[in-house]
């Protein structure tokens, strides 16, 4: 297999509060040789709030942001089922409607970019699962991650609304997704099913509405924990957030104590692959994840 | 392929009136390639039990009565292939009512809520008709374009009862009240346009307890995609100065502050932003967690010492942000 390029949106978690997230995918990339070229000069997505608030500036803004990723000539992925929905959302829009590209370029033509549609944009997890292939993964293990029952939960934005998401995410079915069931399984680790793996945190209204919020984090959080899951896994780094350090508040809420370690998707295949505790980052966390390494290997 | 398939249905059983407890029972049946979810449901009356229950009235996609769920899925009964439900979840398919909380019996729930909300946001045109009008009121095309598809709404509920938000919020009005909410706005006969985007516009009952899950768009039959709606919702109340400055409209707006000082959003001061200097401290708690996991840094806030990135070639992002942005909070 030739090398796999991508050009890297990393969002802005990433480079903020979950460091976690940003080193663990580096460390997969290289164990796999992966080239990931981060787009330094990307601004946030608008994180599916900007866009309530001002649609042509977030359109303009992810335009500009999937133009350096056209320079580069390479497939963008992401690291956020958000960031990955609001690119995507604006690519849809502007492949499909002429009139509104152009307006859009327009913009853009001001600071010398022009938005061509030639590049796929794709989420990490289905870089990996799809490009790079489960049995490739597979074959590159060197902690089993046998010791762990881990419950998938898949973040609304990787795989709604399917109709654009099959455009990058493999034909995921929304109401019963299977990707990271099959990359827990290529890392000998055990897939808990359990009926909240395809629902909603409830991260995007954590201002507004910390009581729904925190009720869906609570049940999902709990749904997995009853299933005897004994870590929960993520690709969307706003699940994880919510994830992880709202399971005081969502337990209090739901009368119930809630801790479970929250792994983001790169740091569980990094622990798999046998990289370091540093690149994994889990000290980065709030609920206790720092143990998990020890169990891995155990 | 085999023209035939068999299957065993697990359908969801319940009597308000006689039963303490819900049920499933299982019916094992030869399905044929061009079935309808709705055939089965027929199927599980006539050949198996009399007495199971289930809506369903004009089987043309129309009425919008049939609404269930399979495997979690919502489906309008009388258009759903029974085979393509088998393709998406094999040889076991679960039937149960939109809402498990509202069942009457079996299939049937009680849809009062959904009603209720919809009829709130006065869903007709608003208007002093002339009885004997001299000439034709014509709109435009593009005043029928921008009701988009909105018109296309049977009143189903899948959308409502597929929403997260409205399961754990009572007061919320879900999106099918929002897609006609925005459908009569948009008309340009209509004279309550403001009235709806008010109302639509508290937090609460309002657009802005909408969690993106996009579940909406997957459970709409007509295709439709209310969060589409929900989304011109937030917009009109931008572009009509009915939104008021509060923790999410800030939150909304609050990303271009950021996005025009760092490229990259700045996390905690958007919390503190929306939130205010009352509010935001509500948060503590959560962000000395956060402080002592080494996510967030107590030197973040402080010109020149925090770790905030910024984005290379940000000069094009403030410029860009300077002649795209189109609204005002």
């Amino acid at each position: 297999m030739s090398q796999l390029r991508y050009a890297l949106y990393t969002g802005c978690t990433a480079k903020e509060s979950t460091p976690e997230l940003l080193s663990s995918t580096l460390a997969v990339a290289k164990k796999l040789d992966i080239e990931l070229i981060i787009l330094e000069e990307a601004s946030c997505c608008g994180a599916s709030h900007l866009q309530d608030f001002d649609p042509f500036l977030s359109h303009v803004l992810n335009a500009r942001n999937i133009c350096y990723a056209e320079k580069l000539g390479l497939t963008m992925v992401t690291l956020c089922n958000t960031c990955q929905i609001n690119l995507a959302m604006t690519k849809e829009k502007l492949d499909h409607d002429a009139d509104y590209r152009a307006k859009v370029n327009a913009k853009l033509a001001e600071v010398g970019l022009e938005y061509q549609g030639s590049v796929d944009i794709k989420h990490f997890l289905y870089a990996l699962v799809d490009d790079f292939g489960l049995e490739n993964i597979k074959a590159k293990v060197e902690v089993p991650l046998s010791n762990f029952n881990i419950a998938p939960f898949y973040g609304c934005h990787n795989i709604r609304p399917s109709e654009l998401q099959h455009k990058s995410n493999g034909g995921e079915n929304p109401y019963n997704p299977t990707s990271l069931d099959h990359l827990i399984d290529a890392l000998e680790g055990h897939p808990v099913n359990y009926a909240s793996k395809n629902k909603c945190c409830g991260f995007h209204v954590d201002l507004q509405a910390p009581h729904t919020s925190n009720a869906l984090t609570g049940t999902a959080l709990l749904d997995a924990i009853d299933n005897n899951a004994d870590i929960m896994v993520t690709p969307c780094p706003l699940c994880h957030l919510n994830m992880d350090i709202k399971q005081r508040g969502a337990g209090k809420q739901a009368g119930r104590d809630i801790s479970i370690p929250v792994l983001h998707m790169p740091q569980m295949v990094a622990l798999a692959l046998g990289c370091t505790y540093e690149e994994i980052g889990l000290k980065y966390h709030v609920s206790n994840a720092k143990k998990v390494f020890a169990e891995a290997t155990k | 392929m085999s023209n035939t398939k068999k299957i065993t249905i697990k359908a969801f059983r319940f009597n308000a009136e006689t039963d303490y407890l819900p049920y499933y029972k299982s019916y094992e049946m030869e399905v044929g390639k061009d079935e309808l979810v709705l055939d089965l449901l027929n199927r599980i009356k006539w050949e198996h039990d009399g007495s199971f229950s289930y809506r369903r009235s004009c089987r043309h996609g129309i009425c919008g009565a049939c609404g269930i769920k399979v495997n979690g899925k919502p489906v309008l009964s009388c258009k759903e292939n029974a085979f393509d439900m088998i393709d998406l979840f094999g040889d076991e398919l679960i039937f149960e009512p939109q809402s498990k909380k509202r069942a009457i019996k079996d299939m049937i729930i009680d849809k009062g809520d959904f009603w209720a909300k919809h009829a709130a946001v006065k869903p007709f045109v608003d208007a002093v008709i002339d009885e004997h009008p001299t000439h034709e009121t014509k709109m435009s095309q593009e005043e029928v374009e921008n009701i988009l598809d909105a018109d296309y709404c049977i009143q189903c509920g899948n959308c409502h009862y597929a929403c997260p938000s409205l399961e754990v919020n009572e007061e919320y009005f879900g999106p099918a009240a929002f897609v006609a909410a925005y459908r009569f706005t948009a008309d340009p006969r209509d004279n309550s346009g403001k009235e709806r985007l008010e109302m639509t516009s508290k937090i609460g009952p309002g657009v802005w307890d909408c969690v993106k899950c996009f579940e909406c768009a997957e459970a709409c039959p007509k295709d439709i995609n209310p969060i589409e709606k929900i989304t011109k919702l937030h917009n009109l109340q931008f572009e009509q100065n009915v939104a008021q400055s509060n923790v999410a409209t800030r939150h909304a707006e609050g990303f271009v502050r950021s996005i025009k000082k760092h490229g990259f959003l700045d996390e905690a001061d958007i919390v503190k932003y929306s939130e205010g200097p009352i509010g935001v401290l509500k948060h503590m708690g959560d962000a000395i967690a956060m402080m002592k996991a080494g996510k967030i840094h107590i030197t973040d806030q402080i010109p020149f010492m925090g770790n905030m990135p910024k984005s290379k070639n940000l000069d094009e992002i403030k410029k860009l942000v300077k002649i795209s942005q189109t609204n005002k909070l």
